[in-house]
């Protein structure tokens, strides 16, 4: 099958400070990956890279074009959303639907009016009337009126109230995805996208340090809660992270049977926020001692 | 090489509605992104327009005031040498041209020092290269606008103001008995027009491309204060050659773009060309080496624009 984003030692450096540090990548068409990391990871410089809005070394195909040198023919395929509050404060709503239905052939106006309509955004209204969450709404309505194989999604909803957050998933999956697109989605707010993924990915310091589909992650990682009194038993089955929560210790597994833990206490599939915790920050950990950098939360 | 005059978009009309449908797919590609492009700048700068019709509505109400003194005026004009004659009775009309186009000029400006400098500067630009529009057509269609769409409003604004005076003039000096057939043959209105629109091709388009060029390349590189980065370097260089060589090479060949322009187009240098009496030249103007050089300048730096909104992020 078509790879929708494939890259191969993908690197980014701005002046000294290695922003993507040599990443190989392969994203299948119809899947909904999360992109998770801590600031500064280089999550923000891959996607950019992605989308043609930096250049790069090493080798990169989105939907089989270059990104950096086509990224006009690449925008009729892919759209994204960079930021919140991206859109030009200065445009009207029947403009910016104007405009885009004029440059963009694949754009259905109708169904972007469709979903303006559950919305208390009146096409008369300039952007910068309205407030945050409503612009968000506004621009998702414009990129899910889109007929895009790739959609990207960069912190889709930082600062948005937890309505508007949850409506915004919502709509997402409900309207919008339909097992032939491809979604990438970056944020820091993990646990509202979990059901919603297919795949995730953790990055730090520039690497993927972690990518697995959502499926295999259940299979391989589980989590035991444990009492003080079993824990000897549990630590003898080689955790690879422990941490301590209400006087219990919870221990995270990879690849051990889960009726093995069953017998020294209470397992359940590991949410992706410890399981990031666990790898991100077992790797600061090992390697601060050396290099003495910021603690990756 | 004139890319910005043909960043007209060729038929607006057509490509909206279903009738762009049946276009070949080649051709909505490149007309159509550049038409709403063209558009979207309209959208956020209305001073495009409303400054020169501000600039026209406040010269009519003017001249409208002047109407009450015009039959005395007349008569004053009347009894001159005919060769004065048409000083006399056009000057308010070659005011008006010359109030239009100043307008143009400084609204060109300010719009073009911010044209790829807002964009980075509200974040907007992630949202304009998330559509599929090329940092070329981005680039020719903020170009256009000084070099296009200015230069056609400020005609068919100046030309209906003149016919607003000709027409307002015509009936006050009718009421009063004069005769009006010196003012139509001495203002002769089509040549005027014609000489107004030369005018503004040669100079305010070929001769001043590269001074619009410059300041959308600066646009696009500055990360703040782009008026200043427009402007200082050159006044720097221009002190140091004065200082080093006391030469002013550069300050006479942008003294040049700036005023002399058209020097070849007109044969008499510093008058209007609206004047009927003034005979356009445009062989010459055409092989003045003056304007392929600027022509080329434009180019360039408009390629150096090209290129390095490709490379901006938001600042």
């Amino acid at each position: 099958m078509a790879a929708c984003i494939e890259a191969h030692g993908l690197r980014k450096a701005f002046g000294t400070t290695i922003a993507v540090d040599g990443v190989d990548l392969r994203v299948e068409e119809g899947r909904i990956l999360g992109v998770i990391g801590p600031n500064g990871a280089g999550k923000t410089t891959a996607l950019n890279a992605i989308l043609g809005l930096t250049p790069y070394q090493g080798e990169l195909r989105v939907l089989g074009r270059d990104p950096w040198t086509e990224r006009d023919q690449l925008m009729r395929d892919v759209s994204f959303i960079a930021d919140v509050a991206v859109l030009p404060r200065w445009i009207r709503v029947w403009q910016l639907l104007e405009y885009v239905a004029g440059v963009h052939p694949r754009f259905d106006r109708a169904k972007a009016e469709g979903f303006l309509a559950k919305t208390n955004i009146r096409s008369t209204n300039k952007v910068r009337e309205l407030s945050k969450g409503m612009v968000a709404q506004l621009h998702l309505a414009a990129v899910m009126a889109i007929d895009a194989k790739l959609l990207v999604l960069d912190e889709p909803t930082l600062g948005l109230d937890i309505l508007y957050r949850k409506q915004f998933y919502d709509s997402l999956l409900n309207d919008y995805f339909d097992r032939s697109r491809t979604i990438v989605v970056t944020t820091h707010q993990v646990e509202e996208i979990q059901d919603v993924l297919t795949d995730v990915m953790f990055i730090n310091r520039g690497r993927i340090v972690f990518n697995c589909s959502m499926e295999e992650l259940e299979l391989r990682y589980l989590e035991l809660m444990v009492h003080p009194d079993q824990i000897a038993a549990a630590r003898a089955l080689k955790p690879f992270h422990e941490r301590q929560a209400l006087g219990r210790s919870i221990l995270l597994f990879d690849r051990v049977n889960r009726e093995q833990l069953a017998a020294v206490g209470d397992v359940r599939t590991p949410s992706i926020v410890d399981l990031f915790v666990a790898v991100v920050g077992n790797m600061t950990g090992n390697q601060a001692q050396g290099n003495h950098q910021g603690a990756a939360r | 090489m004139n890319t910005p005059s043909n960043a007209v978009p060729g038929s607006p009309l057509e490509s909206q509605g279903t009738a762009a449908q049946s276009v070949a797919p080649a051709a909505v590609s490149a007309t159509r992104p550049m038409y709403w492009s063209v558009r979207r700048e309209l959208w956020e700068n209305r001073s495009i327009y409303v400054a020169p019709l501000a600039a026209a509505a406040v010269f009519l109400f003017g001249s409208l005031i002047s109407l009450i003194g015009l039959p005395h005026r007349m008569r004053a004009a009347l009894a001159l040498d005919p060769s004065k004659q048409r000083e006399a009775i056009a000057m308010p009309y070659d005011m008006a041209a010359g109030l239009l186009m100043l307008t143009a000029l400084i609204v060109g400006v300010f719009y073009c020092l911010d044209a790829l400098h807002g964009e980075r500067r509200d974040r907007s630009i992630l949202f304009w290269k998330s559509l599929p529009v090329s940092d070329l057509t981005t680039v020719l269609s903020k170009a256009s606008i000084p070099l296009v769409v200015l230069p056609l409003l400020t005609f068919s604004i100046t030309v209906a103001t003149q016919l607003i005076m000709l027409l307002l003039s015509t009936a006050v000096l009718s009421a009063s008995g004069l005769n009006v057939t010196t003012l139509w043959t001495q203002l002769s209105f089509f040549q005027m027009s014609l000489g107004l629109f030369y005018h503004l091709l040669t100079v305010h388009v070929l001769w001043h491309a590269p001074i619009y060029a410059w300041l959308l390349l600066v646009s696009a590189w500055a990360r703040r204060m782009a008026f200043l980065w427009a402007s200082l370097p050159l006044i720097a260089i221009g002190v140091i050659e004065k200082v080093a060589f006391n030469t002013s090479h550069l300050a006479a060949l942008l003294e040049n773009r700036l005023s002399g322009g058209g020097a070849e187009a007109i044969t008499v240098p510093g008058s209007f060309p609206m004047d009927p009496m003034t005979h356009l030249t445009p062989g010459s103007f055409l092989i003045s080496p003056g304007l392929w050089i600027g022509l080329i300048v434009a180019a360039a730096f408009l390629a150096a624009a090209v290129r390095l909104r490709r490379y901006r992020e938001p600042i």
